[in-house]
This record gives structure tokens, sequence and C-alpha cells, in this order.
């Protein structure tokens, strides 16, 4: 079926980012079904992963009606091609093994933790709701993950070595967390959005609290990868989007 | 016949509306839960909010169909359906009733000042079995996004606790 050309305004475009983030990595978790390490863990990343698609949900319609282009949350789920999603791709990259899994929730729940913390006093009323539902399941996911990264930190010789190859792996998506350009100015200027940099020193303080804890050392800051957030992204969003896709692409409005 | 009095049609509606059962915990209404926030006459019918336990919680568009029906059944027509997101639901918003079904039904309902404190400090679950405060917690994320499993070693019985939130 035919792709969908979304009119981005700043607010539209702010939204998207944040239900791309949402989508993305709610479905790299539900990959994991079927195939996790044990039963408890089975339902914790399918739980998860179905709070993060919640999120995305209201956050889709809420940019479908902000654009006002007759696009529902399925539309823009849905019918955008991989260039105009605007995820961080820190959450499209790709499971590998548990460690990784469990370093990339933690990278990202720091962060979206304090964020949806301070999004709770948005200006814009949708937002701050959609908020103070999410900052409750992210919080879940924080602790979770940290519990997980410093069991396995501290673990054997193998999950330490493998964790921090995860961290290694993952450090250089971190630096676009933190990451602005002209939309989040703008959104940050109208009382809307939060300036990432404010969340800086608590996402670090988080994340060294929990390596410490796990044995693990903290990455310095080096090279980072950019461009998930105008749409330039690794080669592994494609793949996770043909599967996520099919569906409505081969037979276009099915329903159950 | 006289139509109703729009007050007395919005308990009605209420009251029947507030029945429906939770389909994942079915000895809960939506009434005990809090999920059932408004209902009021509006000039095309009956219009009712309700909201999300959680953001992705697959119960949603259930419960507004069995809205839907239970208001039809009765002869009130199809009512409007809407889902609000604010304020955030919480845990507090449960009934006393539905906290002692919840009990009675071998769950360990969540305790009063639901808060970032509690999410991360629950340190005192009882058994719904036997009542011990000698419980272990296996796993955070239970069979819903809203439970968590936990174990008596008291009594040995696994049980589910709905969680704080």
């Amino acid at each position: 079926m035919t792709s969908i050309r979304v009119t981005e305004t700043p607010l539209v475009t702010y939204v998207l980012r944040r239900a791309d983030d949402a989508l993305v990595l709610g479905h790299r978790l539900s990959e994991w079904c079927g195939k996790a390490p044990m039963m408890e863990e089975e339902m914790a990343l399918a739980n998860m992963g179905l709070d993060l698609i919640g999120q995305a949900r209201a956050l889709y319609t809420y940019a479908g009606e902000a654009e006002a282009a007759g696009h529902d949350e399925d539309a823009l789920a849905y019918r955008r091609d991989e260039r105009a999603y605007r995820n961080l791709l820190l959450v499209e990259q790709p499971n590998g093994d548990f460690a990784v899994t469990m370093v990339r929730q933690l990278l990202y729940a720091a962060y979206a933790d304090p964020y949806w913390r301070a999004m709770m006093s948005s200006r814009d009323a949708t937002l701050a709701a959609i908020a103070a539902k999410a900052e409750k399941e992210t919080a879940y996911h924080l602790r979770h993950s940290a519990e997980w990264v410093v069991r396995l930190g501290d673990g054997t010789p193998e999950s330490h070595e493998r964790t921090a190859r995860a961290l290694m792996t993952l450090w250089p998506y971190t630096g676009e967390l933190f990451e602005t350009d002209a939309v989040d100015d703008a959104m940050i200027e109208a009382g809307i959005a939060v300036d990432p940099a404010s969340l800086r020193d608590t996402w670090r303080a988080t994340v060294a609290d929990v390596l410490g804890r796990a044995t693990l050392t903290m990455p310095a800051d080096g090279y980072m990868q950019k461009g998930g957030r105008s749409g330039r992204h690794s080669e592994h969003l494609g793949h996770l989007l043909t599967e996520l896709q099919y569906m409505q692409r081969t037979i276009p409005g099915a329903t159950w | 016949m006289t139509a109703p009095h729009p007050d007395d049609l919005r308990e009605t509606a209420r009251r029947i509306a507030g029945a429906v059962p939770d389909p994942e915990i079915p000895v809960l209404t939506i009434a005990d839960l809090g999920v059932l926030r408004d209902v009021r006459v509006g000039p095309s019918g009956i219009e009712i909010d309700i909201t999300p336990t959680y953001c992705g919680c697959p119960a949603m568009s259930m419960i507004a169909t069995e809205i839907e029906i239970a208001l039809e059944k009765a002869g009130l027509g199809r009512p409007k359906v809407a889902t609000v997101l604010s304020p955030a639901w919480t845990t507090d918003w449960m009934t006393d009733a539905g906290r002692d079904k919840l009990r009675a039904y071998g769950i360990a309902p969540p305790p009063k000042g639901a808060g970032r404190r509690a999410l991360f400090g629950v340190d005192e679950v009882a058994c719904p079995h036997c009542g011990s405060t000698d419980t272990t917690a296996i796993a955070e994320f239970g069979s819903t996004a809203c439970k968590a499993l936990w174990r008596c070693n008291a009594c040995r019985e696994p049980f589910d606790y709905f969680k704080c939130h």
C-alpha cells in the first residue's frame, strides 16, 4: 500500500519522535516473545513492550490530531517509510543477547523516567496527560532493567563480559538522547517540551549508580552516532519495519 | 409516557455501566477499579468516560464494547464511550469493596497511598490466603500489566499482587 506523507509542524514532529521511540522499542521487546530466557522474563518483556506500544498509540493519535490530515494511529505506524521514522537510533538496535536488551532498556529508561516526570508539567495538556501515565510505567522499566544489569554485571565472568560488551556497543547511541534541533528549541520555547540538557545529570547519575553496583565501568563519551531524529537510521530499522508493517501493507485496512 | 428525568437516567446508566466486570479480573467491576470516570446525559445520548489502568491495557476496547452492550440491553440506547487519560488512573481509586473482593479472589490488593515511594518500596505484602506478611516477590511482572507474582513463605502458596500504581 502506498505510504502516507505527513505534514510536519514542530509539534507533529516532536510528538512523532516520542511515538516512534515507544513503538520501535516496544516492537523490539515483543520480538522476545516465545524465546525469553525464563518464564518470568517472558512476561516481563511482553509487559514492558505492551506499556510502550500503549504509549505509542496515545502519542500517534495525538500526532494525527495535531496534523489534522486524517491520519490515525494505524496510518502513522504502518504507512510511513523508514526515512519518515523519527526514533532514536538506540531503540532500533537489535536485541542481541539478553545483556544487550537489558542495557538498551536501562539506557533508555534512565532517560525516559525523568523525561516523562518533567513532561507532566508541560503546557500541552495532552502530552502532560500521557506523561502522567508513562512516568509510572517507565519507573518499573527502569527498576527492572537496572536490577538485571546489576545481576549480569556482578554475575559470572561470562555475564560480566557480555554486559560490558553490550555497554560498549550501545554507548555511542546515547549522545542522541540529549541532542536538540530547531524543533526542540521551538517546543522548549513554547513551554511544551523539556530541555533534554536538564535531564543529563540525572541520567548520568542513574546510569553511574547502576553500573557501579554492576561492577561495570562507565564508558567515556567518544564519537556519538546521530541521525534518527531526522530519519537517517541504522540498517536495522528497515528490517524491523518490514515485519511490523507487513500485514497492513499487504492487506490494507485489515482488522481483527 | 414521560421521559425519565436526566438525573435518574444518568444514575441508571452509571449503575449499569459501573457493573460491567473487568475482563481480566472478573470479580471486580469497572466501578470498583475506578476505570469508570464519568457518565453524562448529552444531547445525542449517554456519554461515558473510561480511563485505562496502564497505557497498553488490552482490556480497554473490550470494556467499551461491554458498556455499549449493557446499556443497549437496558434500553438506554448506544452510549458514546470515550477514553480519557487525565487525571492518570491510580490504585488509590480502587474502592474498599473492590479491595475486599480482590483479597477474597486470591489477589493481594494494592496498599493505599500510591506514589513513587510505594512503587519502589513495597516491602510488606500480606498473603491473601492466610494473611501472613512473610512473603517474597517472585517476579515484578505478572499475568497482566497491573499484577506482580508473589509467594507466601508461611502457607507456601503463590499469589498475584495487584501493584500499587
